[in-house]
Parts: C-alpha cells; sequence; structure tokens
C-alpha cells in the first residue's frame, strides 16, 4: 500500500467516524456504535502488512479495520441505518458485520468473542495449506477474558498462523488499563506461553506495518503464532453518549495534540510523499465518498422482514 | 443385520463420514489416543491422524469457538464436549457466535457439537444434566436427540452435512445398549422430523433421546392392560416438528410429554402450549408433562432414580392419564 493511499484510508475512518457521530447526534441513525478516532493510523498500518488472502476479525471497535481492509464505506454506514444494502442486510448493525471475500471476518459485540474464532480460521488455513495468517484484532480489555488465554495456548500447542493484535487504548469502557491488569502490558503474558510477545508503537504506522507483516511471515512460513500489542489511545468515547468521567479534558488535549493522523499527515508533507495540495484533494475526496455513503444509505430500501424470516438457517 | 451398540453405530458412522469428506475433522478432550471419556472415537486416531482427530486441551470455549471458526473457514469439525454438563463453558459461542452466523452474518456454520446429557450412572449433579433447554429457545441452532442406532447414523450423516450449527445429543445411557440394524449404515436423515415410534390410539406419549426408550417399554407394558399407547420420538428438537405432533394428539385425544429434565422450564412446556394453541378442541383430558424433580441430580441410587423419570413413573402417569375421567 503506497503511503498516500494508506493516509487516503485513515482519512476516510476519521471521516466515517464523524460522520457517525454526527449522525448520532442528528438523530439519524439507531443503536450504537464505537468509534475508532485516535486508532486509525493503527487499523491502516495492519492492513497495510496483509496479504489478500488473510482474515481478519475485530471487535464492537471495528469500522476501522473494516474501512482500512477495502470495505465500501455505504454498505458498512448501512448497518447503523438499518438498511437493506448493508453488510449484513441491515440485520447486524455496528458491531455485526462480515465480508469474508475482503478476508474480513467480523466485527463482533462479544468482548473477546472473536479470539476462538479468529483461532479456528487460522486451524483451517493450517489444515487447508492456503497461506493465509489470521489476524485477531482486540483491545487490552478483552485480554482479560479467559479465552485469549485458552485460544492463545492452543495456537501455540498447534502452530497456527495466527497473529493476537491487542489494540490498548487505555481504557476499556472506563477502567483504565492499569486498573484492569495487574501487569497492564498485554505482550508480557504470551512469554507464558513460550509465544513472541511485542510491545509497539501503535500510532506509527510504519513501525505497525512492519511489524505485523514480519510476524505474518513468519506465521506463514509455519512459525506459529504471535502477539502484538499496540499502544495507541482512544480519542473518541466509548460509544455513543459516553460523558467521560474517567478521564480528564486535560489529558484528552494532550493526546489530540498527537493526533496520529495529523502526524502521518505531517510526515508525509515533510518526506515530500504529498503536498499540500495532494493532502486538500485527498480530504475533499474522502469528505465527498462520505457524504455519498450517507445519501446511498437514505436512498436504500428499508430492511426486508421477509427476507430475514427466510435466512434463520443456511440452506 | 447386526446387532451392535449406540457408540459403535455412532463411531462408524463419524469413521464413513470422514472417509467420504476430507473436512470433516474431530475435536474433542482426550477423544484421540483414549478414545473419548465413553469411547466413541476409539480408533479413529489411528485411521486418520491426529491432525483429523484432534486432541485439545480441556477448554470448552476455545474447543467451540475454534470450531467455528474452522467450519466458517472451510471445514466440517464434529466437536466432543465430554458430558454435556460442561457445555456452560461453550454457551456464549454457541448462543452469540455460531447461532448468529446465518441469520445476522449471512455466513453458514456446519457444525456438529456431539455431547452426552443424562442421569442414571450416580455420576453426580455436574455430570447427569440434560441441558438442551438452554439452547432450544435460541434461534438458529438445531437440536438432534434421537434414542436408537439406525436414527443416530442417518441424523448424525445428516447433522455433519448440514450447514448449520448442530448440538447432537448421545444420551449417556444409550452408549452400551445394542440394536439391530443394518448391514451397511443407513443414508442421511434431514433434520427436522419426528417419527412415531409406535401406533396407538388411546394416550400419546412424546419423548425423546432416552426417554423415548423408556416410553416404548412402558407402551409395551400398557398393552397387557389394554391401553394401548402412541409414541412420538422427536429426534430433533430444533426446529420442533410440530405437525407431527399434533397429528397424534389429534388421533388420540390425550398427551402425556415425558422429559427427563427438571419440570421447570422445560422444552416439555413449550410443547404443551403448542398443543394448547394449535388442538385444545381435540383434547380429551388436559396435556400432562412428567419431568424430573426441581432439584439437582443426586448421585444416590435411590434419590437419582426417585428424581428422574424412570420406567415405573412414565407407566404410571401414561396409565393414569388414559384411565382419567
Ligand atoms: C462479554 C462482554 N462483556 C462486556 C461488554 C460491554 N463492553 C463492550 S466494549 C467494552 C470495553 C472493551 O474494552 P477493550 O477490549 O479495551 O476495547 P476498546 O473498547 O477499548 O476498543 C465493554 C465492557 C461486551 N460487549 N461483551
Ligand atoms: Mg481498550
Amino acid at each position: 500500500m503506497l503511503l498516500q493511499e494508506a493516509y487516503r484510508r485513515m482519512l476516510l475512518i476519521r471521516n466515517f467516524e464523524e460522520t457517525i457521530e454526527k449522525l448520532f447526534l442528528e438523530g439519524r441513525v439507531m443503536g450504537t456504535a464505537h468509534t475508532c478516532i485516535g486508532q486509525e493510523t493503527l487499523s491502516v498500518g495492519v492492513a497495510a502488512a496483509l496479504q489478500p488472502c488473510d482474515a481478519m476479525t475485530t471487535t464492537h471497535r471495528g469500522h476501522g479495520h473494516f474501512l482500512a481492509r477495502g470495505a465500501d464505506p455505504a454498505r458498512a454506514m448501512a448497518e447503523l441505518f438499518g438498511k437493506s444494502i448493508g453488510y449484513s442486510k441491515g440485520r447486524g448493525g455496528s458491531q455485526m458485520m462480515m465480508d469474508s471475500s475482503i478476508g474480513f471476518y467480523g466485527a463482533n459485540g462479544i468482548t473477546g468473542g472473536s479470539i476462538p474464532f479468529a483461532t479456528g480460521i487460522a486451524l483451517d488455513a493450517q489444515m487447508r495449506k492456503t497461506g493465509r495468517v489470521a489476524i485477531c484484532m482486540f483491545g487490552d480489555g478483552a485480554s482479560n477474558q479467559g479465552v485469549f488465554h485458552e485460544s492463545l495456548n492452543m495456537a501455540a500447542l498447534w502452530n497456527l498462523p495466527i497473529l493476537y493484535v491487542i489494540e490498548n487504548n487505555g481504557y476499556a469502557m472506563s477502567t483504565a488499563t492499569v486498573r484492569g491488569l495487574a501487569n497492564p502490558c498485554v505482550a508480557d503474558r504470551a512469554a507464558a506461553l513460550k509465544v513472541p510477545g511485542i510491545r509497539i508503537d501503535g500510532n506509527d504506522f510504519e513501525e505497525v506495518r512492519e511489524c505485523v507483516r514480519h510476524h505474518a511471515d513468519k506465521a506463514r512460513q509455519g512459525k506459529g503464532p504471535a502477539v502484538i500489542e499496540c499502544l495507541t489511545y482512544r480519542l473518541s468515547g466509548h460509544s455513543r453518549g459516553d460523558p467521560r468521567v474517567y478521564r480528564s479534558r486535560e489529558e484528552e488535549e494532550n493526546a489530540w495534540k498527537k493526533d496520529p493522523v495529523k502526524t502521518f499527515e505531517k510526515t508525509l508533507i515533510e518526506r515530500k510523499i504529498a503536498s499540500e495540495s495532494e493532502i486538500e484533494l485527498i480530504q475533499q475526496q474522502t469528505a465527498q465518498q462520505i457524504e455519498e455513503a450517507v445519501q446511498r444509505c437514505e436512498q436504500a430500501p428499508e430492511a426486508s422482514l421477509d427476507e430475514f424470516q427466510n435466512s434463520l438457517f443456511s440452506p | 443385520m447386526r446387532n451392535i451398540t449406540f457408540t459403535q453405530i455412532i463411531r462408524e458412522t463419524l469413521e464413513a463420514e470422514m472417509q467420504r469428506d476430507q473436512t470433516v475433522l474431530l475435536m474433542g478432550e482426550d477423544i484421540g489416543i483414549y478414545g473419548g471419556a465413553f469411547g466413541v472415537t476409539r480408533g479413529l486416531i489411528e485411521i486418520f491422524g491426529k491432525e483429523r482427530v484432534r486432541d485439545t486441551p480441556i477448554t470448552e470455549q476455545a474447543i467451540t469457538g475454534i470450531a467455528i471458526g474452522a467450519a466458517v473457514g472451510g471445514q466440517r469439525p464434529v466437536i466432543e464436549i465430554m458430558f454435556m454438563d460442561f457445555i456452560t463453558l461453550a454457551v456464549d459461542q454457541l448462543i452469540n457466535m455460531a447461532a448468529k452466523l446465518h441469520p445476522i452474518y449471512g455466513q453458514p456454520c456446519p457444525l456438529v457439537l456431539r455431547t452426552p446429557p443424562g442421569a442414571g450412572r450416580g455420576y453426580g449433579a455436574t455430570h447427569s444434566q440434560s441441558l438442551e433447554r438452554i439452547f432450544f429457545g435460541v434461534p438458529g441452532l438445531k437440536i438432534v436427540a434421537p434414542s436408537d442406532a439406525e436414527d443416530a447414523s442417518a441424523l448424525l450423516q445428516g447433522a455433519i452435512r448440514d450447514n448449520n450449527p448442530v448440538i447432537f445429543l448421545e444420551h449417556k445411557l444409550l452408549y452400551p445398549m445394542r440394536f439391530q440394524v443394518g448391514d451397511t449404515l443407513p443414508g442421511p436423515s434431514e433434520l427436522g422430523k419426528a417419527k412415531i415410534a409406535r401406533r396407538g390410539e388411546d394416550i400419546t406419549i412424546i419423548a425423546w433421546s432416552y426417554m423415548t426408550v423408556l416410553a416404548l417399554r412402558a407402551a409395551e407394558q400398557l398393552a397387557q392392560e389394554d391401553i394401548q399407547v402412541e409414541v412420538v420420538d422427536l429426534r430433533t428438537l430444533a426446529p420442533l416438528d410440530t405437525e407431527t405432533i399434533l397429528a397424534s394428539v389429534k388421533a388420540t385425544g390425550r398427551v402425556l410429554i415425558v422429559e427427563e429434565a427438571p419440570l421447570t422450564g422445560g422444552i416439555a412446556a413449550e410443547i404443551a402450549a403448542r398443543i394448547n394453541e394449535a388442538a385444545f378442541e381435540y383434547l380429551d383430558y388436559p396435556v400432562k408433562r412428567h419431568a424430573g424433580a426441581d432439584l439437582p441430580v443426586p448421585s444416590a441410587k435411590n434419590l437419582e432414580s426417585a428424581c428422574t423419570p424412570s420406567l415405573e413413573s412414565i407407566t404410571k402417569a401414561a396409565s393414569d392419564l388414559a384411565l382419567a375421567e
């Protein structure tokens, strides 16, 4: 992925998330959503390291991962509008969408629920020798679910091609990492199972891409799983309507000063990879793309009850 | 014809399905070199190797979740949960993942989870439960509960070939029982069809799994007292074959539903409600349930048999209902 393209995806995610927050405030969409503002470069860094055949799973906070992998923003957004063009035909909402054709095996509303699931996708990849690596994205909070330990143990025992990529964004809802993890370094947990555990700056696009690529290649060669902990910060609230009583506005302001998307933008200009006018053009284009997505959602037909009732079971 | 155990036919069926389809994969605790806690998978690791007959650590949630992921990836996993009681540790993956894959995400999930429910062996409260009710009200899951060897084979084949998650109950008292079966395995059965296991016009007994075995024995005894019992063997609990149930109830006008697990909150209650809603005017007497006590399953022999339906208690309940004015 070229750096300009990476930037375009980061901006697309930022724009998507900000638009959703706005749509909620205006009462135009339903349900809930967890935006990943502040974690966009991480999403794109991981996606940039993958092969098209690779499989990714994510969590409740998954729009960024999905868009980074190439999802159609209109179809993703349509899940919030409850419209038939949505990836889950409007049935899933923000936390339940999947498109296996682009190697995206789903957001998941159960914290930690996708960890064994992704491990199973890796088992299938190993059995069928597809060369696929599974990338299981989850949060610092999810790392406390017992099933992480269970799955990592089995992945290590069986040498499965899977990377557990933790987005340590400092909080699990209101619970700061130091209040939820006896040892707030998730990567350390890998050592107990003799699995490589790496902790990196999750807001550094290139560091993320290189680290994920390196370990994905190793996994592809049959060298087994790895745990990669990416340090980041959730600039947005946990979910819509989060009053953020668990942290100070000052802490947030300081974090905004290090906004990873802006930082990446500056790097592109400094390194002369993109000019200011090119940056501006990308900004306009992504803004327009999101605007069009909103329009498509609004015009799309409602979710179909008939079709839903007839799809409980797979033929 | 041959005379073989329930265990034997399950093993043969697994072997045949694994020969037929390379993507059929077994996983579970101690199913490989040990052959499973009840010996069902004995010998299969020698035929198919440790990749396709996978011994796992003790981790029901991960076994189940991994199997679901592998199913979505392209395998047809058949997992074993050693005792049905341990399924509690896998409930999240079954309810929140497997059951949602097709209706919400649009992904087929060809998974079979085999597990033995049931009391009768004095194993105590955490090794004797019939917990199918946990899943009965969860749209998206299928539940199969055969009571004889031929059906078990046909339904297991049907379950393995089904593109949906199936919980397949093998009652532990069935395992050592012998059945007359054909020289070759039957073909696969479609899930969701009950069968009339015995014809009779005085009263209908509805049962599944091992309770059908007892219901058939009760019917035989009652025939000597000139009470003709029709036995509906549900075979599949979800989807429930309401049509067959109603047809039998309409013909006899009296119905006893037998469930091994506690009375309260059971599957029998749902069946009773459906009968009342759709066939009330055909009933000569209110629908009766005969179920386990509202107590944990105790281990002492006298307590255990007092707390679960037995041949005697079923016979008495059926006779009382048949003769009630
Ligand atoms: C099993 C389960 N428990 C609790 C929740 C509610 N919940 C949703 S997200 C969340 C915090 C998760 O934190 P983390 O894993 O760090 O991810 P982040 O939100 O920071 O991206 C909680 C408690 C849930 N959805 N599922
Ligand atoms: Mg977090």
